[in-house]
């Protein structure tokens, strides 16, 4: 009777540890651990007595010395009198704003691409393959560098520019001319955007570690604030709308509520935009956007649309032929039923993907080197660790900066697709 | 009826008239162009612009290809070239560099006279990945080894070849073609001594270095057979590594030193510094991507797994090495991988990067291995545990087999990545196609200033390798389609 | 058991790699190659040509230390290493010597552990711009653009100039001096500074050298020299004294061409310790004791060097001016080699 339960209890032995399956994981992640944490000790020794033979200390207080160089493009005050860590500050801006802008061009230029590579237009279609095939499979490194000679190469230098009196008296005009209205000057050192100034700013607020402009955070403040409002009403629109069937005329509002207030702040600070000017050698005035800079953007953006545009195409023809049809059959256009029936679904295939071409921008960045453009890297990574020879410091505060920015941005896009991702019920 | 129609109807066509002809508009270039080109408004603004932008690139850049230079020995010679036959002012392409300097795009500062050595590896690649790739399918085998052979009999012409290595090189790949009618599956044998064969053809020197190193491994397979059944498996696989293990601390060089004394033969040595252009780009490719994928399947099994510590170990490798850029690897590889070390031990900085690599692809990999283990239907794990296989005869067996053969094309974009980034080794120093020699090119006096053509001609290279391996992969990819659904 | 024997390896094996480097001298003569860390590819200073061969003014002397050392002048591996990562080759060893275009500064000398053992070239920050932008003196470049190498001083020497003379740039940093050269010729950036010798060299080799200027001010001292390890000084000594045994040769009127015939002619008692004739100073320092006269027999003495890769009649045309014997109003002076 007693059979089934009647298992012998063997005693413990040594040799279950690798035989028995109960006893075996425990032994293969003890052994595990034992070998990492001698791995872990073995490097950490060999670092400390390598430290030693070089007399060098493990600290980072040299992040607080005078940095001493320039950096061309800074979106936060610095000067060479900064400290590394402000120099490092710049740096990591300047890597997160090319990443910013990175992404939004590669995703705006590669769904247009995905979408146009499915026309029936037989020339775009090619033309879009062929765009694709060639940024895939040719190194970011080569797209980075012939954007730079591109740039540099093709545009006119700030002297020609110049209208001298003899030009002038001849009625001559210059071999070179400014964009959009003249306010945009293109250089070959870089694209001379107009500045936006405030007669009567807010000024700055002190907070001892960082410094706020206070303009710059009450016009976002009153923009957010704007935004609100107009959901609100909008919100409000629509429950009339439930309740009673008639939906109440609101753009006029929604025009006001957007605009006025950011219009009225805007005057109130005496906005204006200092256009640059060619004085001496250069444009003075407004915002210098240095080529390098647009070159990486330019790039990144090119060469990681590519892959997005591969992504949008998978993700589109995942979509079942049944969906358009049945959009066709409600006589929904072909380009509202891309917009409402097609891209929705599919950007549930398309955003996992999306999530690591965003992270390959990202990291991808960093070859910014290539063309000297002053990013984490160039400032940490590069010049301070080269002016105070701390390599051990550097590398591993800027890896933990890299690390944190990848975590940061795939959980943020992780969220996002939750929200996305049908529920399944 | 048809009678009294008959009647009143004088004339009935009992053939069929032949179709008319479709309307012009409905026919020819005119239809298709209708269809494909201008069918909506959309359609005909977007054919306009892609009409202009071609006609635009076109006129901007076929000037400059047209006044093409291939005979001169500067950059300014080149330009009085093409300002006597195109008038001034007119640009044009300077190929005389490439014309120049090729060799050092492709191998580098490689001596000259050993360019047979790597062309012979590249060569035998081939050879050795066919009997994985095909395993025991006899056509295919001898379609692959046959271009190979085809492809040795050329480039080792014309690479000018001792007669001695020429004849041999031919000889085993003709032997191996034999084998692949008779008994296809001892081709493997070939496939494990080729990283030996590879190093020291690339490298040179004694052969009896990879002879020693590799009887290491033999050495490591003899014991856990001998040992194995007295002791068990674990142990004895221990007790074959631990052998192993001090063969190589002790004895290897010893060995090899004490070979080459008796029997010299060997090579004319390579220092890795001379290694550069496409060789080097090549060397750590593959080298990478071939070291790291028994990396990536530990790993990816290790994140798959239920043990705990092991599954976070893997997962903080993976997470680690894919949240940072290669771009500070490579410099971990220059600058700090020697505080790491013991002190006062260096080696070859290509060796270091191609460590840092390695560790790059195996975290890549092992996300697209864990990709192919999720795509197996649970089913399988199931089936597996119902046959009472222990864990890794399951693996080995059912599991593995199935999610490789399912990321094979992920494998094949990774290894393409892995492959254009190896530009990146550029910024460590090193001689990669695109930064490395094309700046020691502009260093020469006679070609300051050229920019333009070492890009199209490495950026052309780069793609029509990339191109076709992407394109065989997705070629593959429909063939080791097994399922039928 | 196993276990123990087997870590006990291991850790014999970390000890015995710890216990490999005893001194860079014996290291070098072990192994039978000089291992020298180079630029990768500065016109005149040191660059590969078409087949490999590594020619210029730092090469030269990375050949010298070879022939005095292991008697061959051609055994010597080029490591080129960028701005970046010069000192930490050198540090870790992967390279015995650097002869780079490195400044001797203080920073460097302490902090990065790094001997600087002689000054190969005295050389000052230079600005070059073009004749038509109409400047004469670099303290007009208000407002200018300035291509800057990254990795070196000038980067600090051109942010205390700029500060001194309280007037602003635009500074375009760039990674090697090729790419340098193309931006400051394409217009990019108004100035391009860097050592006088680099933009003179750049300057030789521009297709319109004439339209090209190069400023007066001098605004740095850069003493340019070979750098090895911090605490190993018999290797220091030999690189210093091969560097002035080229020196002294070239006081004394030895040259290549004539080194065996002095040596057996010679009434000089210098010169005779010098080439190994009498005494034993190469003895001294660890290497063959006619060392020093391989050396010179090689590559030449410091005038040789000089004249065949940068001086006047090569391309780059500097002239010698402080780089002059201390006899000829310059400032390369060897100490008595005695």
């Amino acid at each position: 009777m007693a059979m089934a339960t009647d298992v012998p209890k063997d005693s413990f032995r040594l040799s279950m540890l690798i035989y028995d399956t109960r006893y075996r994981s425990y032994t293969i992640q003890i052994v595990v651990l034992i070998l990492f944490a001698m791995a872990v000790a073995w490097l950490l020794n060999n670092t400390v007595q390598n430290l030693a033979v070089r007399g060098k200390q493990f600290d980072y207080s040299f992040l607080w010395q005078r940095a001493g160089y320039d950096i061309g493009q800074q979106l936060i005050p610095y000067t060479n009198d900064s400290t590394h860590f402000r120099a490092l500050l710049v740096g990591l801006l300047n890597t997160l704003v090319v990443a910013f802008w990175g992404c939004i061009f590669a995703t705006i230029l590669g769904v247009i691409v995905g979408v146009l590579r499915l026309s029936n237009n037989w020339l775009i279609g090619r033309l879009m393959t062929i765009y694709v095939e060639i940024f895939r499979n040719v190194p970011l490194l080569l797209w980075i560098l012939l954007s730079y000679v591109i740039l540099s190469e093709t545009t006119p230098q700030p002297r020609d520019f110049r209208v001298t009196d003899e030009m002038a008296a001849a009625g001559e005009e210059p071999a070179a001319s400014m964009m959009l209205f003249d306010t945009v000057a293109v250089t070959n050192r870089g694209t001379n955007i107009p500045a936006p100034l405030f007669d009567r700013g807010l000024g700055t607020l002190d907070l001892g570690f960082m410094t706020l402009n206070l303009t710059f955070w009450a016009i976002l403040a009153v923009i957010a604030g704007s935004i609100w409002v107009n959901r609100r009403i909008l919100a409000s629109a629509r429950a009339q709308q439930e309740a009673t069937g008639d939906r109440p005329v609101t753009w006029w509002k929604s025009i006001l509520v957007l605009f006025a207030p950011t219009i009225l702040l805007l005057v109130a600070l005496g906005f204006h935009l200092e256009i640059p000017e060619l004085r001496g050698f250069n444009f003075a005035g407004g915002i210098l956007v240095a080529h390098s800079f647009t070159a990486l953007t330019i790039a990144l953006s090119l060469y990681t649309a590519a892959f997005i545009a591969e992504i949008v195409r998978a993700g589109i023809l995942a979509i079942s032929r049944g969906q358009t049809e049945a959009a066709f059959a409600l006589g929904l256009r072909p380009n509202r039923t891309m917009s409402l029936i097609i891209l929705p679904q599919a950007l549930r295939v398309i955003i996992p993907p999306l999530i690591s071409q965003y992270l390959n921008l990202t990291k991808n960045t960093s070859l910014g080197i290539a063309v000297s453009y002053l990013d984490l890297r160039g400032t940490l990574g590069g010049i301070s660790l080269n002016q105070t020879g701390r390599e051990l410091e550097c590398m591993l505060l800027m890896m933990l900066i890299y690390l944190s920015i990848s975590l940061i941005i795939s959980s943020l896009m992780n969220l996002y697709n939750k929200s996305v991702q049908l529920k399944a019920r | 009826m048809s009678d009294t129609h008959a009647l009143t109807v004088t004339f009935v066509r009992d053939t069929m008239l032949p179709p008319a002809p479709p309307p012009v508009g409905e026919r020819g270039a005119v239809k298709w162009m209708r269809e494909n080109l201008f069918s909506t408004p959309l359609n005909i603004a977007l054919t306009v612009v892609g009409l202009l932008a071609v006609y635009a690139l076109v006129t901007a850049a076929l000037p400059w290809w047209l006044n093409s230079v291939w005979n001169a020995g500067s950059l300014s010679e080149c330009r009085q070239i093409v300002a006597a036959s195109a008038g001034e002012g007119a640009t044009g392409a300077c190929w005389a560099m490439i014309r120049e300097r090729w060799h050092q795009f492709l191998f580098g500062f490689y001596p000259p006279s050993q360019y047979w050595r790597p062309v012979l590896a590249l060569g035998l690649l081939a050879a050795a990945l066919a009997p994985v790739l095909f395993a025991g399918q006899k056509r295919n085998l001898t379609i692959v080894l046959g271009s190979v052979a085809v492809y040795l009999l050329v480039t080792l012409y014309l690479a000018a070849t001792p007669a001695g290595a020429f004849a041999l090189s031919i000889a085993v790949i003709l032997g191996m073609i034999g084998l692949a009618q008779v008994q296809p599956g001892r081709l493997l044998w070939f496939t494990l001594l080729y990283p030996a064969l590879c190093f020291w053809l690339l490298w040179g020197g004694s052969i009896w270095s990879p002879v020693v190193v590799m009887a290491g491994f033999a050495l490591l397979y003899g014991v856990f057979r001998l040992a194995s059944p007295v002791i068990g498996l674990a142990p004895g696989a221990a007790a074959g590594i631990l052998v192993a293990v001090l063969w190589w601390l002790y004895l290897d060089i010893p060995t090899a030193r004490a070979l080459q004394q008796a029997l010299p033969f060997g090579l004319q040595s390579v220092n890795s510094d001379q290694f550069g252009g496409f060789l080097l780009a090549i060397v750590i490719g593959v080298t990478g991507i071939t070291f790291s994928l028994p990396i990536g399947i530990l790993l990816a099994l290790g994140r798959q797994s239920d043990m705990l510590i092991v599954k976070t170990l893997s997962v903080g490798f993976i997470e680690f090495i894919r949240g940072v850029p290669l771009i500070t690897l490579l410099f971990t590889a220059s600058l700090l991988l020697q505080y790491f070390l013991p002190p006062g031990t260096t080696f070859d900085i290509i060796l270091r990067v191609i460590i840092l690599v390695t560790f790059f692809a195996a975290a890549y990999l092992a996300e697209v291995i864990r990709g192919g283990l999720a795509a197996l239907p649970r089913g399988q794990y199931e089936a597996a545990d119902a046959l009472g296989l222990d864990y890794w005869r399951a693996q080995r067996l059912i599991i593995l087999p199935q999610a490789l053969k399912v990321s094979i094309p992920a494998i094949v974009s990774t290894f393409i990545g892995l492959f254009k980034d190896t530009t990146l080794v550029a910024f460590v120093g090193l001689m990669d196609p695109l930064k490395g020699v094309t700046q020691i090119v502009r260093a020469d006096i006679n070609w300051k200033g050229i920019y333009w053509e070492p890009y199209i001609f490495v950026g052309a290279i780069f793609f029509i390798i990339c191109f076709g391996m992407s394109r065989y992969s997705m070629y593959l990819e429909q063939k080791l389609k097994t399922d039928h659904r | 058991m196993k276990k123990t024997v087997f870590f006990g390896a291991l850790a014999a094996t970390t000890l015995l790699a710890g216990l490999a480097s005893a001194g860079t001298l014996d290291d070098v003569k072990a192994r039978g190659e000089l291992i020298c860390g180079s630029n990768t590819g500065l016109t005149g200073f040191g660059a590969p040509d078409a087949s490999g061969n590594w020619a210029g003014f730092d090469v030269d002397l990375c050949r010298a230390i070879a022939a005095a050392v292991l008697g061959d002048a051609t055994k010597v591996k080029f490591v080129p290493t960028t701005g970046e990562t010069r000192f930490t080759a050198l540090q870790s060893g992967e390279v015995d010597v650097l002869i780079r275009n490195s400044t001797w500064t203080a920073t460097r000398d302490s902090e990065l552990s790094l001997d600087f053992v002689a000054v190969n070239y005295y050389d000052g920050q230079g600005f070059m711009v073009k004749k038509d932008l109409g400047v004469s003196s670099a303290k007009e470049l208000d407002g200018a653009t300035v291509c800057i190498q990254t990795g070196t001083t000038t980067e600090l020497n051109l942010a205390d100039f700029f500060k001194q003379n309280n007037i602003s740039y635009q500074p375009v940093t760039v990674g090697d001096d090729s790419e340098a050269q193309r931006q400051y010729l394409a217009g990019a950036c108004d100035a391009y500074t860097t050592d006088a010798s680099g933009l003179a060299a750049s300057r030789a080799t521009m297709p319109d050298a004439e339209n090209h200027i190069i400023l007066p001010e001098i605004i740095s001292k850069e003493p340019l020299g070979p750098v090895v390890r911090h605490g190993d000084s018999q290797w220091g000594d030999v690189v210093r004294w091969t560097y002035y045994a080229l020196l002294i040769a070239e006081e004394k009127g030895v040259t290549s061409a004539n080194v065996n015939e002095v040596a057996t002619s010679t009434t000089d008692e210098e010169v005779k310790r010098l080439l190994g004739v009498s005494g034993d100073f190469g003895a001294k320092f660890g290497i063959d004791n006619a060392g020093f006269k391989t050396a010179i027999a090689a590559v030449g003495n410091y005038g040789e060097i000089y004249a065949r890769n940068i001086g006047e009649g090569t391309t780059i045309n500097l002239a010698r001016g402080l780089n002059a014997l201390w006899t000829q109003g310059g400032l390369q002076y060897a100490p008595p080699f005695r």
